[in-house]
């Protein structure tokens, strides 16, 4: 306890007692809202993902599970990983033929940790929400769709429904209130996992997913 | 206790600095790397104005957080506190060392994996766990690659800059057993991945820095392309932050724009390919996740800069690299050079807080003083303005009121206090400043061939034949 008040006591003596007004984020973001339409805000989305090397796939609510399987077999998964007790879960094991094994995180990582780095193939989750202006998914794990999910296993499906996309961070931000409920963790996912360490070169699926594939899943057709 | 290799003597500075200007490959390899950076940031900023707009946000976040920064710290604490998240508090290296043992000891950690984390350099992190047995490994692919290599990272965002991919891949056929010469980058970093998969899973602690802290919600915000950030802060059952006292802000919306700015500068990307908001350890009932979560908030040195109303600007620091991106003196020697965790323009103005002036000093004269680290640092650090500082706080007398930090008057010998003492001296005495100029010109033959630094790579200074004043009079005739 006594570094904390030793270093709260060297601070205390010169800071300010009132500080400076608070800085005007609000008005920053809405000084530079390009008030797009949706239809203009998917294209955004779907060029900056694919820009970050993300796959984007368009589909109809009723589709996507078919859409899935075919990538899914196309691309040689054999072992595809979703949450426990999710709708979604529930409908692509109606979907996947019998050589993919849709495998449920129903129990703790500890108690399978090895069997999750080493054979799954591909993991499915459902992002919260997308914004348009950096391609980023905003993903919300919970005890159903826990964290690894979206980040162990090399290929990495993603739905998005097109009704959840915000212009930016900052009004993703404000219109979730997610100052009032941040999950455990909270995560942007703007593509694939990548790195430039080597002599500046760029090379995907350093540590995450070599592969984001991400579904937009759009009722009324509005992304065409 | 093994040699620390995140601190070279600053005896040596010129040294090691000479060493890299006199070999073609490097400066070759610096220039290229230099060029690529600036052109990816210039790329991000298409229109000035959003750039200043931002660049003013940024630092207007960054300066209200630090205005308030004891009773932030408070409010970061209870909150994180109440999350879930244990809050340590570490006055030097020593002790943020210690407390991350103490943890390791008490969950029986034999392996910790690492994300990038600079504070982590800072104290010696690895080598102080090495020496207590456990093994403390990079996972960031540069970081990796340095590690490996024996080395420090030479660049705060891209570790490995200063190596070629030959000589990585020459490090990679030596260190990593099964592993045959290939110059393909996938190929590299597919290496690394396989070799750090195992590492995530066996690991008992993951160690990782902190970008942003929020105070409002006692959260820690990461930001990373590759993954491994996410591996460390996820898998491990232990999760261990550490971070600088500065880097907490006061709300979540101020995380945006400071995101937004950081990316951009620091490698010209609109965005990372992952950005992580951790508020709490696992939860009843989830699946994934850390058991633990601790924070430790280290000084070192900063409560110094922060009692100086100039030099605590230094604090607003958010670790984009940019300004060292666009030095002319790091472009040339590069970052092993400085001898400092942290190099180029931001290693010269926050070292001296960190390590004394007495033992860094030169770095602030290591600087052509051009100012486009002050142009292009996002939250507008007058970086020169400090740099100014800093050196006239080495020259300062050590008694005198000029002499504010550890280690001031440092710079100062004997040699330049008589040689500035006579300067004054003969500018404040017309006759004997008549009397010099027209003895020097006259004695002009005299100068010496060998003017020290000057002359290696000029030629000497040798007074006129005939003063200005002679000339002028001579005219007027
Ligand atoms: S001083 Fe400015 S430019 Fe340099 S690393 Fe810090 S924020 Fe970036």
């Amino acid at each position: 306890m006594r570094a904390r008040e030793r270093i709260l006591g060297r601070l205390r003596a010169t800071a300010l007692p009132h500080p400076p007004e608070p800085p005007e984020v609000a008005s920053w973001y809405a000084g530079r809202q390009r008030n797009e339409t949706r239809p203009q805000q998917i294209e955004r989305l779907r060029s900056a993902l694919e820009a970050a090397r993300a796959e984007v796939h368009d589909a109809r609510d009723a589709a996507w599970p078919a859409i899935v399987k075919g990538l899914a077999e196309a691309k040689g998964v054999r072992r595809l990983l979703a949450g426990s007790g999710s709708p979604d879960a529930a409908r692509l094991a109606q979907a996947l033929p019998a050589g993919i094994e849709l495998v449920c995180f129903d129990r703790p990582i500890d108690d399978w940790r090895d069997e999750l780095f080493d054979t799954i193939d591909a993991g499915l989750s459902r992002a919260k929400g997308a914004i348009a202006e950096t391609g980023s998914l905003i993903l919300w794990p919970d005890a159903h769709e826990p964290r690894t999910v979206s980040l162990v296993p090399p290929i990495h499906f993603v739905l998005v429904d097109v009704g959840t996309l915000h212009p930016d961070f900052h009004t993703a931000m404000q219109a979730g209130r997610w100052a009032e409920n941040l999950p455990t963790n909270a995560l942007l996912v703007s593509g694939p996992s990548k790195t430039a360490d080597i002599q500046q070169t760029l090379a995907y699926g350093a540590h995450g997913p070599r592969e984001l594939i991400v579904l937009l899943i759009d009722e009324e057709g509005a992304g065409k | 206790m093994s040699q620390p290799i995140n601190f070279h003597p600053v005896e040596s500075f010129k040294e090691r600095g000479r060493s890299v200007v006199n070999d073609p490959a490097q400066r070759k390899n610096f220039r290229s790397a230099m060029d690529f950076l600036q052109g990816k940031r210039r790329a991000q900023f298409p229109e000035r104005q959003e750039l200043e707009g931002l660049r003013d946000l940024a630092s207007a976040i960054r300066r209200y957080s630090l205005a308030q920064l004891p009773t932030l710290l408070e409010q970061l604490e209870r909150n994180l506190t109440a999350n879930g998240i244990q809050v340590h508090w570490a006055e030097n290296a020593e002790d943020a060392n210690a407390i991350a043992l103490d943890i390791a000891r008490r969950v029986q950690a034999r392996k910790i994996i690492k994300g990038k984390s600079m504070v982590s350099e800072e104290v010696d992190f690895n080598h102080r766990m090495q020496e207590a047995g456990i093994e403390a490994l990079e996972s960031d692919m540069g970081e990796y690659i340095v590690q490996l290599a024996g080395e420090a990272p030479s660049h705060i965002i891209m570790p490995a800059i200063h190596k070629t991919k030959q000589q990585i891949a020459q490090l990679f056929s030596e260190k990593v057993p099964g592993v045959p010469y290939s110059e393909d980058v996938d190929t590299l970093i597919q290496v690394g991945r396989q070799v750090l998969r195992r590492k995530f899973a066996e690991a008992d602690i993951g160690l990782s820095g902190v970008n942003f802290a929020v105070a409002e919600t006692g959260s820690l915000c990461l930001v990373e392309n590759e993954g491994n950030g996410r591996m460390c802060t996820t898998v491990p059952k232990v999760h261990i932050a550490i971070t600088g006292i500065e880097k907490v802000v006061a709300k979540l919306e101020h995380v945006p724009p400071l995101y937004s700015v950081l990316t951009r500068s620091a490698t010209g990307q609109a965005v990372t390919t992952y950005f992580n908001i951790i508020t709490r350890p696992r939860q009843p009932g989830e699946k994934d996740g850390p058991e633990e979560v601790h924070l430790i908030l280290l000084d070192n040195g900063r409560t110094q800069a922060y009692a100086d109303a100039q030099l605590r600007a230094t604090l607003q620091c958010i670790r984009c690299g940019a300004c060292m991106n666009h030095c002319p003196v790091y472009a040339r020697i590069g970052g092993h050079a400085y001898g400092t965790t942290y190099p180029g323009p931001i290693g010269a103005i926050i070292s001296p807080h960190l390590r004394g002036l007495d033992q860094t000093y030169p770095l602030a004269f290591a600087s052509t003083l051009c100012g486009a680290c002050t142009e292009v640092c996002p939250v507008r650090i007058p970086i020169t303005e400090l740099l100014v500082r800093l050196r006239n706080e080495a020259q300062a007398r050590p008694d005198s009121e000029d002499a504010t930090l550890r280690g001031s008057g440092a710079g100062r010998t004997k040699l330049a206090t008589a040689v500035w003492r006579g300067w004054s001296l003969v500018y404040s005495r017309l006759g004997l400043y008549r009397m010099t100029s027209w003895s020097m010109s006259r004695g002009r033959a005299l100068s010496p061939i060998d003017q020290g630094a000057w002359t290696r790579s000029r030629t000497p200074l040798v007074p006129a034949p005939k003063r200005l004043r002679d000339l002028l009079r001579k005219r007027r005739k």
